[in-house]
């Protein structure tokens, strides 16, 4: 089955629109953490008291980049032209876009978690 | 045609002299001006922001010089005021942002294999603009009205007028219409990277300076709309005393700030990525290798201009704003240095691998490379909020900001200078001189701003236009000021050596031995661009293609021939560069300049408030911007084209496919986020007040802005109506959709305007009704200009230039409607049903 689905997976289109799909959700994750506390901070002075939904919107923003880099990562080992993979074919072009956005998902990963961590520690507006 | 009918001489002989003759420059004193090809506008372009330049620069030193001891009195404050707003306006919108754009609209052809940029017209129009803009604004120091609030024009003593003069006016005015011009600028080069690529350079081919350029050109389309918005409320504050930013008003100074950050950060990187983009091609040269780990640089492009609009607050950090919201900003700060730091390690690994040539051009990259490192760490420093409240607007700022912008722009433009001049002018520059500018500016750099880190710590603020002797920090001063000097000197020689070069013989072509397509242009320049357009097969094409050049030279590609005489390029798909079609270019013409010109009368009358001549300037350029686009989207003499090779394009495309199309999709993303800063001032306005909309006002009401809304609808659906039908082929029910959507966007003027003027809403008394009535005129001007594109097509289709098969003029006016009715639905959403549930 798994291996079903990462042929599957191959044979998916990667495009300049899914290369951006991780740092595009890291930007909407990163509008979304301001958005909420600038709103509370100046609605009701404090930020919400239970940020549960703060981490599920965070557990959601890291899964959906975890699969953009998931599928990134089997389309980049799809076999097809030899190494170096710097040629005018089809595959090595699939293979960098995938590459790339397989790149692009860690670095919003971790731009996620930087995002998220001073909830952890900062507990009200001041 | 096939590859052997090249052997023939006479054949390639006569290709030659057509190709010449269509791409024939216009000559005499005036008609030169009107040129449109790449290789011209982007000289001039570059000259003009390189003059600039200086221009500011000697502003810098004026400055240096009343700052060389305690309690001078070179200049006046006032005076003072003036030089380091103009120096660092100049800098940031005249010479940096332009100068890139300049030297892509000279490189980006080149290194594409196409013969000119999609839009050859779009880039001399904004060319004249800036030009324009550029002399206005710099020229007001002679006149001692120059802009004297900063380069961030911080509210509220900019937009009171009893405390700021003509300079606020000429900063807002003058500099949102060369944001415009950097708006065209964008849209002309994401076309050209996306769609003008030559057969075979699928993305994993293109050159890296082109990666860079692309996410360069989107971050313009994100980052400049916004501070557009921020001038207009900045304007119709200072001329109709509208309080945006008026505290006593409901306004907030802070609004200006965000919106003038939201650009502004983003524009650091802005600046900063075309010249890694130059090293990325410089590096590989004389490294005499490919450049490594080519997908992290392009990671290193994209992944930096997401984070850029991230930090935008780390500017704000002393502003009060509430810890949990800096936190996010500097954790964004800080996340930003993982992509810089990549692309510098993958060029240091490049050198590290290959076999370097110590050329000029790679001792600039170098040298720049360690000052911008040491930029780079201060800024993480201030990127640590406790850290900033230390440094905040202390020279220690000012010493950051010049490592990053003189090590991660000005020095790299250098680099790049040396490393291109022979590719524009045939001629290299001399290495001595060049080498001994490099150490000059290298040790005249560190020895101005290396002290101002310790000033500033030690507690000098800044943009002040003295200071006392007690402080004790004269001699770190007057280090900064011989420092200025020293630079300024080296500066002086690179202008020695260009000044020189007229006087020099021609190099070899390819000189430095690149494998890049650039440098397939002949020394003795000719201005078809590229003489056939070639197949890609690799990254480092004249290294790794065997007989590349012969093969180009030869005219062995695709369109070695100018058969009717017309400017022609090739056009490709997105992904994988396939031939689309074969686009003809505008030549030489004298509507970009006029519109340029008529359009700067509509931003200068206005600054010395002569709204009736700048109304009757708008109408102008309304009337040379409909003959310029009359003159587009013409129908072929014939459907389709033989470009060799037995492939034969089509001449005429429209939609998703053609240039055009994709044109004015990016001209409405960046318009679209126009629009969502006034937006966001509406809604920040909602977060400052306990209540808001406050309860004494009662417009617009529910009432007129649904009717507007739906009559925008209803003229969005006949124009979709309008296009099915046109592609049906019935020309009359076309025409009658088409007047009927006009007649309806002309309807949704008034009906939008109701709501505000029926319900008695003072725009000058409170931010509420300014914004509301903001909000409104942005719409229905919008569903004016909207009015005007239906009718266009209808005329269009009435003289027989829109036909079902030759239908680019109402699939863009379809696109447009698409954008108007998002406008439209957030506009009137807003403004009718937000106050009923606030």
């Amino acid at each position: 089955m798994i291996r079903k689905l990462h042929s599957h997976i191959g044979s998916l289109q990667a495009t300049l629109w899914t290369l951006i799909v991780a740092p595009t959700t890291w930007a909407v994750h990163f509008l979304f953490s301001y958005l909420w506390a600038a709103v509370y901070c100046a609605k009701t002075g404090q930020f919400a008291e239970e940020p549960l939904v703060y981490w599920v919107g965070t557990g959601l923003a890291l899964l959906v980049i975890a699969i953009s880099g998931y599928i990134a990562v089997i389309q980049s080992r799809v076999p097809g032209d030899p190494a170096p993979h710097e040629h005018s074919t089809e595959s090595d072009r699939l293979r960098f876009i995938a590459y790339s956005t397989m790149l692009l998902a860690g670095l919003s990963f971790i731009g996620v978690i930087f995002t998220a961590a001073p909830v952890l520690i900062l507990e009200d507006c001041r | 045609m096939s590859l052997h009918d090249q052997d023939d001489l006479a054949l390639r002989h006569a290709q030659e002299e057509r190709l010449r003759a269509a791409w024939e420059p216009p000559r005499g004193l005036f008609l030169r001006w009107t040129d449109t090809n790449n290789n011209r506008v982007g000289v001039w372009y570059t000259l003009t922001a390189f003059g600039f330049m200086l221009f500011a620069g000697v502003l810098a030193l004026i400055m240096r010089t009343q700052l060389a001891v305690p309690d001078n009195d070179l200049v006046s404050p006032a005076t003072f005021n003036q030089l380091f707003t103009l120096h660092g306006s100049a800098m940031m919108f005249l010479f940096a942002v332009p100068m890139f754009e300049a030297v892509s609209i000279i490189l980006l052809p080149q290194l594409l294999g196409a013969r000119d940029l999609p839009f050859p017209r779009l880039s001399a129009f904004g060319y004249w603009s800036f030009l324009l803009g550029g002399v206005f604004v710099l020229g007001s120091i002679f006149f001692n009205v120059a802009p004297d609030g900063g380069w961030f024009m911080y509210p509220p003593f900019t937009t009171r007028t009893d405390l700021s003069g003509l300079g606020a006016d000429i900063w807002m005015l003058g500099l949102s219409f060369i944001e415009v011009s950097s708006v065209a600028a964008a849209v002309e080069l994401i076309v050209g990277i996306l769609k003008f690529r030559p057969p075979g350079m699928r993305l994993n081919l293109m050159p890296l300076y082109a990666w860079y350029i692309l996410v360069v050109a989107v971050m313009i389309l994100f980052a400049f709309p916004p501070l557009i918005a921020g001038d207009l409320l900045f304007e119709m504050e200072r001329l109709l005393g509208w309080p945006f930013f008026d505290a006593s008003k409901g306004g907030d100074p802070l609004l200006w700030q965000h919106l003038f950050w939201i650009f502004g950060h983003p524009e650091v990187y802005i600046i900063f990525l075309p010249s890694i983009a130059l090293f990325a091609m410089l590096v590989p040269t004389f490294s005499q290798r490919h450049l490594l780990g080519y997908p992290y640089i392009v990671l290193a492009a994209v992944g930096t201009a997401f984070l850029s609009f991230g930090l935008w607050v780390h500017h704000m950090f002393a502003t009060g704003l509430p810890k949990i919201s800096l936190a996010f900003f500097s954790a964004a700060s800080q996340a930003v240095v993982i992509p810089t730091g990549v692309q510098i390690f993958a060029l240091i690994a490049t050198i590290a691998a290959g076999r370097v040539i110590f050329s000029t051009p790679m001792l600039y990259a170098t040298g720049s490379l360690a000052i911008f490192v040491i930029g780079g760490l201060t800024g993480v420093m201030v990127a640590i909020v406790p850290f900033d409240w230390q440094a905040h607007d202390t020279y220690f700022v000012v010493a950051h900001l010049h490592y990053v912008l003189i090590g991660g722009t000005l020095l790299p433009l250098i680099a790049g200078l040396y490393y291109y001049w022979p590719l524009i002018t045939g001629k290299k520059l001399s290495d001595k001189l060049g080498r001994t500018a490099f150490w000059i500016m290298f040790a005249g750099a560190n020895l101005t701003f290396f002290p101002m880190h310790f000033s500033g710590l030690l507690g000098m603020p800044r943009r002040v236009v003295t200071y006392s002797a007690e402080l004790g920090i004269g001699w770190l001063n007057m280090l900064s000021t011989a420092g200025s000097y020293v630079f300024a000197a080296g500066m002086l020689v690179v202008v020695v050596d260009l000044c020189l070069s007229p006087r020099r013989a021609k190099a070899a072509r390819n000189p430095w031995n690149a494998g890049t397509l650039e440098w397939l242009a002949l020394p003795e320049d000719e201005n078809w661009g590229i003489r056939s357009v070639p197949l890609i097969e690799t990254r480092y094409p004249i290294w790794d293609q065997p007989d590349f050049m012969r093969k180009v030279d030869e005219g062995r590609f695709f369109l070695p021939d100018a058969e009717e005489g017309r400017r022609e390029t090739i056009s490709t798909t997105v992904l994988d560069a396939r031939p689309l079609a074969v686009v003809r270019l505008g030549g030489p013409s004298w509507l970009p300049m006029m519109t340029a010109f008529a359009l700067g009368g509509v931003f200068i009358f206005t600054t010395y408030h002569l709204y009736w001549a700048a109304l009757a300037s708008g109408f102008l350029t309304l009337a040379v911007t409909l003959r310029w686009l009359w003159t587009t989207a013409e129908i072929p003499e014939k459907p389709l084209k033989p470009i060799g090779h037995g492939l034969e394009l089509p001449l005429y495309i429209s939609g998703p496919q053609a240039p055009g199309w994709w044109a004015m999709f990016i001209t409405m993303i960046a318009d679209a986020t126009a629009f969502s800063g006034l937006v966001f001032g509406y809604y920040f306005f909602w977060t400052i007040h306990p209540e808001f909309p406050p309860p004494w006002a009662d417009g617009p009401g529910l009432g007129w802005p649904m009717i507007a809304l739906a009559i925008t609808l209803a003229g969005w659906v006949a124009t979709i109506m309008a296009r099915t039908m046109n592609k049906r082929d019935a020309a009359l029910p076309t025409r009658l959709l088409l007047g009927a959507a006009g007649l309806l966007s002309v309807l949704a003027i008034p009906a939008g305007l109701a709501g505000p003027w029926l319900s008695g809403l003072d725009p000058t008394a409170h931010s509420y009704p300014a914004i509301v009535w903001t909000l409104a005129i942005w719409t229905v001007a919008h569903s004016g200009v909207g009015a005007i594109a239906q009718f266009y097509a209808l005329a269009r289709s009435l003289a027989g230039r829109m036909t079902a098969q030759y239908d680019a003029d109402i699939r863009n006016v379809t696109l447009y409607h698409h954008f108007m009715v998002f406008t439209a639905i957030v506009t009137w959403c807003t403004l009718g049903l937000f106050p009923e549930v606030a």
